[in-house]
């Protein structure tokens, strides 16, 4: 097959598997877009993490830390991905932790509150579905696959969330006030979490027909589909602009395309704390992975 | 309180402070395969926690959330080795997981001797999970039997057992509690 | 070493490639398979093997046409015609 057969046979619906022959370019942009969904679901542990602790009651504290094992299990379940394509998972750790690879920007910002707790599972979940329904149909087959196991667990994140956000709602204005503070300081980062709006023809993610969305489409079915739920329980999105059009298109203020680059290049408020974090448990633990790991490699 | 309520609290204390300290390691563990497996012992802990809360909550017309937060720490009923944080050292860890799965195997043979038909049958379906954890406690300690550090743990750790809770344990409560007392009486 | 999981989701059904495991061993190799795989009850049977214990064949040998063991071998319709048409009774739809 040449490059040009390869391309005309994934946009006509076909599906690769790991010994299959692709183009070299193909390898790498799957390798790095496959790299950077492990990494996020590992880096998305940490700012959960720290609630665990503080759960305010036991069925909380039982579905916060099945949530953040769920993360643990996906990022497992793709970097063994990653792995078959060709490239090990300490190596994908290393350069994590090094800095070399990115994350998605929403887990590079501190969580603050129990607000935060409910709003990110409720609405990064949800933002993160998206981008991940869009992928049940990646040409690279063993991705799409897991994709569906991944799907599936998310269902119950959103649920939780909202569970959540619904009992805090209906609660004292002090929890109110705390799911609205955490809304105001989480929208921006969901703004740009699907990516800056490049035409589907120009993003080779859409091209090689990884995702079946492009950024823009994804950021629309998130609102359509959040915003009438944040709006119905009494919530305001901190957004002047933002509104439903006629013809069905939601319009909103720009958002800051330069604060996502800044903080995905590893400039976040909580990056580097978290990064040596991982760093820090990696090296306390390296010994395990030596002892019960390596001899059976 | 009844001497029944009392013990009970004392093992539901246990695998309370125990799953809590347990679930540190969710997102931080030695290898993923095995972050995700020790979250699992970690949440059974803390479900078996509960089920036996909630029967001494039966009795004491109170519910199980109360009870798990709402005490006094001096009122806690736990052994001074679960109260410990242990992360990052994942050999004190797993020694104390092997010890505590010891003890806790014959405690748990007592209750299903238990006359009581509810403490019996709790203590039964808490046994067939806890039937999976001495697995993965036996597997764990047949791979770090010749690490010394594995081995210094067990003896460090084994007299810990019989202690009480001590006043340290206050500081993971405030913790723990935080956010429930954050604002007085509100459902969460 | 690398374990492959396949899944039965509910009894009766045929198991199905679910993914794989990093274990040092067997043992733990099924601790993490029942984990991953079934913490949620979303299985009701695993199989659990060694990657290396797996085959894979990709290739089949077909060269000469071989329709002689296949349905579309035996296009009958002209035929069934011409019989219902001897016999006399011969249906609206063999026009």
């Amino acid at each position: 097959m040449t490059e040009q057969e390869f391309l005309e046979y994934v946009q006509d619906g076909g599906q690769v598997e790991t010994n299959d022959w692709m183009p070299d370019e193909y390898r790498a942009k799957l390798i790095k877009f496959i790299e950077m969904h492990g990494n996020s679901e590992l880096m998305g542990v940490l700012p959960e993490r720290e609630w665990i602790l503080r759960a305010p009651t036991l069925q909380r504290k039982l579905a916060l830390t099945a949530k953040v094992q769920d993360e643990v299990g996906h990022s497992q379940l793709i970097y063994r991905v990653v792995e078959d394509l060709g490239k090990p998972r300490e190596q994908c750790l290393e350069d994590l932790v090094s800095g070399k690879t990115k994350f998605h920007n929403v887990f590079h910002y501190p969580t603050k509150t129990w607000g935060d707790v409910g709003v990110i599972a409720w609405l990064v979940d949800a933002a993160a579905i998206i981008s991940q329904k869009a992928l049940l149909k990646c040409s690279y087959a063993p991705y799409a696959r897991i994709m569906k196991k991944i799907c599936w667990e998310e269902s119950f994140h959103i649920l939780h969330g909202r569970d959540v956000v619904l009992t805090m709602m209906n609660g004292t204005d002090e929890q109110r006030d705390l799911v609205q503070e955490a809304v105001n300081r989480w929208w921006g980062p969901l703004m740009q979490f699907h990516g800056n709006p490049i035409p589907k023809d120009e993003d080779p993610m859409y091209v090689w027909r990884i995702k079946s969305q492009g950024n823009e489409e994804a950021r629309q079915q998130f609102l359509d589909g959040y915003v009438p739920q944040i709006w119905e329980i009494g919530l305001t999105v901190p957004d002047p602009k933002l509104r439903k059009r006629d013809d069905g298109v939601w319009e909103f203020t720009e958002p800051d395309w330069d604060e996502l680059k800044h903080v995905v290049t590893g400039h976040g408020p909580k990056t580097q704390e978290r990064l040596e974090l991982r760093q820090a448990t990696r090296e306390e633990t390296a010994w395990v992975r030596r002892v019960v790991l390596a001899e059976a490699a | 309180m009844s001497e029944r309520a009392q013990q009970l609290l004392g093992i539901a204390d246990d695998e309370l402070v125990l799953g809590w300290r347990n679930s540190e390691w969710t997102g931080i563990a030695p290898f993923l395969e095995e972050d995700v497996a020790f979250s699992s012992i970690a949440q059974n802990e803390i479900g078996h926690a509960r089920a036996l809360y909630q029967l001494v909550a039966d009795e004491l017309g109170t519910t199980a959330d109360a009870l798990a937060f709402d005490r006094s720490p001096e009122d806690y009923r736990h052994s001074r080795l679960v109260e410990l944080r242990l992360v990052p050292d994942w050999a004190r860890t797993i020694a104390r997981h092997v010890l505590y799965e010891e003890a806790d195997a014959k405690r748990l043979e007592e209750l299903k001797a238990s006359d009581e038909s509810a403490v019996a049958g709790l203590a039964a379906k808490i046994d067939r999970e806890e039937a999976y954890h001495r697995m993965h406690a036996q597997m764990w300690r047949e791979r770090l039997q010749d690490e010394p550090r594995f081995t210094d743990a067990l003896e460090e750790l084994r007299p810990l057992l019989g202690e009480s809770g001590s006043p340290e344990f206050a500081e993971l409560w405030e913790e723990m509690t935080i956010v429930r007392r954050s604002v007085a009486g509100a459902t969460w | 070493m690398i374990y492959e999981v396949f899944r039965q989701e509910r009894r009766g059904q045929a198991f199905a490639h679910a993914g794989s495991v990093e274990a040092p061993d067997q043992a733990f190799a099924e601790w993490y398979a029942r984990e991953q795989y079934g913490r949620r009850g979303e299985s009701v049977s695993l199989w659990v093997v060694p990657r290396h214990e797996i085959v894979e064949i990709g290739d089949f040998a077909d060269e000469l046409q071989r329709n002689y063991h296949r349905v579309d071998g035996y296009p009958l319709k002209e035929k069934l015609k011409e019989a219902r048409e001897r016999a006399g009774t011969a249906a609206a739809g063999d026009r």
